[in-house]
């Protein structure tokens, strides 16, 4: 550390504390000259520069320059405000300073890390301080706003991260709304066979937890249930929900299934989406024995009663007494209010049709992953058995990995999870069928626990692996039921032509394709890929930008199961903080009309997106509902005689910031 | 990590040629979209030009074109308003606000003499912070390209020596 | 008796309305002649520079200044007046903001004399004369003054205490902001004296205008036939009466046709057109780019509206001079 620069008045004026961040910031932005340049700015009563200033001395040097040197207002040039802001209002807090006497200049995302000349992030950095000395001498005293938190917790999605979040919270007692778009809960795990490395069965481990969230008395589950709106802000949220008809009455059916058996349709013969199509199922149905809940679903698009209103109505007669079934039950509109959300929302599978050389819905005899994981389960259309669409079982099988992912054209980004799945089906082929099965790999990717000595394990069971990406699949000119998969082995050199039965392609995890809707809906954002954004990948990983918002699972990025129910619990541990605390600090950049000074003009009222504002009709002035206000700031922008000042973000203050940034002192 | 090496080929230009025009620009940016794109792209470590000076507030909305002027008006050759796209906006509809405002503001500014390119709105998510760069190189180079606004200082020296009595 | 107050009222780039203003007093005239003792009114009484010149420093109470700095004269008076005086009053909208001539500053002085001396249909001048520094004539040799590129309130060119807002300002505003003065407390340096809320506290339609205004179209006066009962905004009239200082007693308003923003912006707003544009784009009803763009074409003249009395007083002053037009005013 420098000697300090302090060759001001040692009561009142500003301290300047430039963060060299290790060598982040110190690297390109001298310091010195920074630190130097800061000490001769008006008020500045104080300058230096520390190694890192977000450290327990780095804070305490603060501290102390307010005890001894009566600081009274602070600028930290170090990090993004969305790091350390807080932290540096918390530290002149302790030493008796208003928290918002500090300005964050952000000195190594802005600067630093962007720029490679040192001249110019050093003259950057400069001014970007100065503007801050300017600004800060003009801040005044604020205090966090408390708002309180509504104990109960919507979890958006019936997959394993939400089942898991939400049994964490109800055995935590709080009161949590599970919204689940399908028929039942259970996500893509419930259609696995196995999960790896340990080769768990799926049902065993998914349903007792599926079963636990029908029977917790602290669980409200609403499956074909979609949330439409979201209003509120942390603590208080008010949610609408639609739930879809089911035409069974939850109530009343007991899940005998008799219904299923009476249905008109002797044979099922719709195409079974739980199964990938690969089985049928009849117009009602309960779309795997497992289901949560335990009551049938009818399909409007398929039943006969729907379709023409001719129906002989089998299943109502065997339903007899019971009367669950009601053709003509309506959508449901709910609103409820939740004090935080979790959105465990999930993936899709990518499209395999959208790399056509692989020739997936062209061959029948290509397949994508999650078809065959159907086709492995003994509870699937086939009983477990591997049969091909032709009815024949295949010799050979060849896996293709990185079926849309690592890929310039389709996603850039590894799906984590198919190497593993991929050794996972070759193993379960191998075990079940007499077959051959060939790993096409670019580079086999298996870091988790277990998961390198289960990959040792699939090659030792033989298992072959060949490094290239197939650049081609088709017909065997020999034998037309065959194909042919082309690729060059990089690791012997040469171009091979491996003819299987069988092509299975590891297709890899994408946003939901209404990931968009959603995030809007709930006020968050996406990162590139389209998965929803965390607040910070290391120090936020489950929230978002949006307080009292948290994410589980798949709908955040790839990962496996084991990931998925770490981040479910963490997201239901940081919901339950909020809760436990019983409220929660916001920042309070709201915004407030002087009175005294309005005109009565009423152009800030429609720009409100909150209603917050309204005439006081006794004085003819406008009032900013503080509890209503989000602190957006455009009804001050709006308001044309300047009668309506933010917090934080006053008039005076961002002129103070421009002219700072602009006048060369 | 960043490079450490004190060289830049600007820095090296300089010290042959005549300095080559650096604008000055100021950005207003969202704390939402366009604020954390700029963060990421520095957690990306992504090189763009050291000309933007950025000014964080809640909301695209937030945006006087008061400051705009001021800003034009203190000596900047550009303004660039950074908000989330339409639709997304973390305050439902903010940036509406700010998109008509920066039309009228067009309008105005071409009364004014002031080229278009001078501000600039956009819409750029907290993801995008390859957008973010190349809007920001782009507007430097624009802006390079156009000479710097001049709007006070011309006049102000003129007026200066013809006044003093 | 205690000596009387020492007044000056001077007036530089206006049409000559304030000084119609004071007399405009009617009666109160009698007051304010009671109670102090004009030194120098040139436009009413027979003063000459020289008989200023000879005033002590400091000597004049207040000096009331009316109409924008355009040439040296007029800065030459003002750095004058401003020494002879202990407290200097801008006086009307053109003193304070610019006023009207500032709209000059969307030209510059060559294409203002070419409209002017050579263009204008009602100008005869076969010899193509323009204004020149010295002329002679006859053995004679005059000076005119130089004729600035831009137009500048008065503060602009000298230390301004006061300001009185408008286009005049009314007999009311000018008798408060002369009790003010002459009262015992002044208040603080670079005050407007005029109440500091806008019109619509004061606008006699304010309970008309609805409470959820979104506009489609803009409309002028000449377009419509206007309601005299309803808020001209919610008649589609642009109206700078939000944006604009109140104390005028909304005489536009009574008189049927909407505020065009004389007395300038509240102590709270650094430019007036800045913050009427602001208010106004945010109430537009769309959120396409088209047809935001087709619902703003409907304003024609942006600075001529937002700016009418206030363009060389805003954060941008004038239109931006091109390299041509940037320089030395030589007294042409």
């Amino acid at each position: 550390m420098d000697p300090a620069n302090t060759n001001k008045a040692s009561t009142g004026g500003t301290g300047v504390y430039v963060c060299h961040c290790g060598t982040n910031i110190a690297g390109i932005v001298d310091v010195h000259v920074v630190v130097e340049y800061a000490a001769t700015l008006p008020s500045v009563a104080i300058a230096r520069d520390y190694k890192y200033l977000c450290s327990t001395p780095g804070q305490e040097l603060i501290k102390q320059d307010i005890h001894e040197h009566g600081i009274d207002r602070v600028v930290v040039a170090a990090c993004s405000p969305c790091l350390h802001e807080k932290t540096f209002r918390k530290a002149i807090a302790d030493a008796g300073l208003n928290p918002y006497f500090v300005q964050i200049v952000n000195l190594r995302e802005h600067d630093s890390w962007v720029h490679t000349d040192h001249t110019a992030a050093t003259q950057k950095a400069m001014d970007l301080i100065r503007a801050a000395v300017r600004r800060v001498r003009i801040h005044k005293p604020l205090n966090p706003k408390r708002v309180s938190v509504h104990p109960d917790v919507l979890v958006v999605g019936g997959g394993i991260a939400g089942i898991h979040a939400a049994l964490t919270l109800a055995d935590a007692g709080k009161h949590v709304y599970l919204v689940e778009r399908d028929a039942t809960i259970g996500g893509h795990m419930a259609m696995f066979d196995k999960t790896f490395p340990t080769l768990d069965c799926a049902a065993c481990i998914l349903t007792p937890k599926m079963t636990a969230v029908q029977a917790h008395p602290k669980i409200t589950l609403w499956t074909l249930s979609e949330v439409t709106q979201v209003d509120g802000y942390v603590g208080n949220y008010k949610v609408t929900v639609k739930r879809k008809p089911r035409f069974v009455l939850e109530d009343a059916c007991v899940g005998c299934m008799e219904c299923i058996e009476a249905c008109v349709y002797k044979q099922a013969k719709v195409p079974d989406e739980f199964n990938m199509y690969l089985g049928k199922r009849k117009p009602i149905y309960i779309p795997f024995p497992q289901a949560v809940p335990q009551v049938v679903v009818i399909d409007p698009e398929t039943c006969i009663e729907f379709k023409s209103g001719k129906c002989k109505k089998t299943c109502v007669e065997v339903c007899a007494d019971r009367k669950a079934i009601d053709f003509h039950q309506p959508e449901k509109i709910e609103t409820i209010d939740v004090g935080t959300i979790i959105l465990a929302t999930g993936f899709y599978t990518f499209n395999a049709k959208r790399i056509p050389y692989y020739g997936y819905g062209t061959y029948p005899n290509v397949y994508t992953a999650l078809e065959v994981e159907r086709l492995v389960n003994s509870a699937g259309p086939t009983g477990g058995e591997i049969v091909l669409r032709d009815g024949r079982r295949p010799k050979a099988v060849g896996i293709v990995h990185c079926v849309g992912s690592r890929d310039e054209n389709t996603n850039r980004y590894c799906s984590r999870v198919c190497c593993m799945y991929s050794l996972k089906l070759a193993h379960l082929i191998k075990e079940r069928s007499e077959a051959e099965v060939f790993n096409f790999y670019i580079d086999m990717r298996t870091p988790g626990k277990g998961f390198e000595e289960f990959y040792n394990r699939v090659a030792e069971e033989g298992t072959h692996f060949i490094r290239g990406r197939v650049a081609d699949i088709y017909p065997d000119p020999q034998d037309q039921g065959r194909l042919l998969m082309c690729a060059e082995d990089t690791l012997m050199g040469v171009i091979c032509k491996v003819p299987v039965d069988m092509v299975i392609l590891a297709t890899g995890l994408e946003p939901q394709p209404d990931a968009q809707e959603i995030r809007r809906r709930f006020h968050i954002t996406c990162s590139m890929e389209g998965f929803f954004l965390e607040r910070h990948p290391k120090l936020a990983p489950v929230s978002t930008f949006t307080d009292g918002v948290f994410l589980a699972g798949c709908c955040q990025g790839p990962k496996d199961i084991p990931d998925t129910v770490a981040q479910a619990g963490a997201a239901a541990a940081e919901a339950l903080a909020l809760i436990d605390a019983g409220y929660v600090e916001q920042e309070p950049y709201t915004a407030s009309v002087l009175e005294e000074e309005c005109s009565g003009c009423k152009t800030c009222i429609p720009i409100c997106p909150y209603q917050a504002i309204t005439l006081l009709e006794d004085k003819k002035k406008a009032n900013i509902n503080e509890v209503l206000c989000k602190g957006c700031g455009t009804c001050v922008a709006a308001c044309p005689s300047g009668s309506i000042q933010q917090n934080f973000f006053e008039d005076q203050e961002i002129f103070a910031e421009i002219e700072g940034l602009l006048s060369y002192a | 990590m960043p490079e450490a090496k004190p060289n830049s080929s600007g820095a090296a230009a300089s010290a042959t040629e005549a300095p080559r025009f650096e604008p000055r620009i100021i950005a207003f940016f969202c704390n939402w979209c366009t604020y954390l794109a700029a963060d990421l792209a520095g957690t990306s470590r992504m090189k763009y030009a050291p000309n933007v000076r950025v000014i964080r507030i809640m909301c695209s909305g937030r945006v006087d074109p008061q400051f705009v002027l001021d800003a034009f008006a203190q000596g900047a050759d550009g303004v660039l308003i950074g908000g989330c796209h339409p639709g997304d906006c973390h305050y439902q509809e903010g940036n509406y606000k700010t998109l008509r405002r920066y039309l009228l503001l067009k309008r105005l500014l071409q009364q004014m003499g002031i080229e278009e390119e001078r501000l600039r709105l956009e819409w750029i998510s907290a993801s995008e912070a390859d957008r973010l760069r190349n809007a920001m190189n782009d507007m430097v180079e624009k802006v390079r390209a156009l000479g710097p606004l001049h709007l006070r200082s011309a006049e102000e020296e003129v007026f200066a020596e013809e006044v003093v009595v | 008796m205690a000596e009387k107050p020492k007044v000056a009222f001077y007036w530089c780039a206006s049409c000559g309305g304030c000084e119609e203003a004071v007399v405009d007093l009617a009666e109160a005239i009698l007051d304010v002649i009671a109670a102090v003792e004009i030194v120098f009114w040139p436009v009413a009484m027979d003063f000459k520079r020289k008989d200023l010149e000879a005033m002590p420093d400091g000597s004049i109470s207040a000096t009331f200044l009316n109409g924008a700095i355009r040439t040296t004269e007029q800065a030459e008076m003002a750095h004058l007046l401003r020494g002879k005086s202990k407290l200097l009053v801008a006086l009307g909208s053109c003193s304070h903001l610019g006023g009207i001539p500032g709209l000059a500053n969307l030209f510059d002085r060559e294409s203002l004399f070419k409209a002017v001396y050579l263009e204008s249909p009602s100008t005869v001048n076969f010899e193509a004369t323009l204004p020149t520094a010295r002329h002679k004539d006859d053995g004679h040799e005059v000076e005119l003054p130089g004729f600035y590129n831009t137009v500048r309130p008065l503060d602009q060119v000298v230390d301004v205490d006061y300001y009185i807002p408008g286009c005049p300002p009314t007999p009311r505003i000018f008798r408060t902001a002369l009790q003010t003065l002459l009262g015992g407390e002044l208040p603080p340096k670079g005050s407007v004296l005029a109440p500091d809320r806008a019109l619509c506290d004061e606008c006699p339609r304010r309970d008309t205008k609805p409470e959820h205004l979104s506009i489609t179209e803009f409309k002028r006066p000449q377009q419509v036939l206007i309601d005299e009962e309803k808020c001209l905004l919610a008649q589609g009239l642009l109206c700078m009466g939000p944006a604009t200082r109140g104390g005028c007693e909304a005489l536009c308003i009574n008189g049927n046709m909407p505020c065009t923003g004389c007395c300038g912006p509240t102590s709270r707003v650094r430019d007036q057109g800045g913050k009427i544009l602001s208010s106004l784009a945010s109430l537009v009803d769309s959120k396409e780019d088209a047809e935001i763009d087709r619902i703003l074409a409907t304003i024609p003249d942006p600075v001529g509206s937002f700016y009418r009395y206030s363009l060389p007083g805003s954060l941008l002053r004038r239109k931006k001079l091109d390299g041509a037009s940037v320089q030395a005013p030589t007294p042409t």
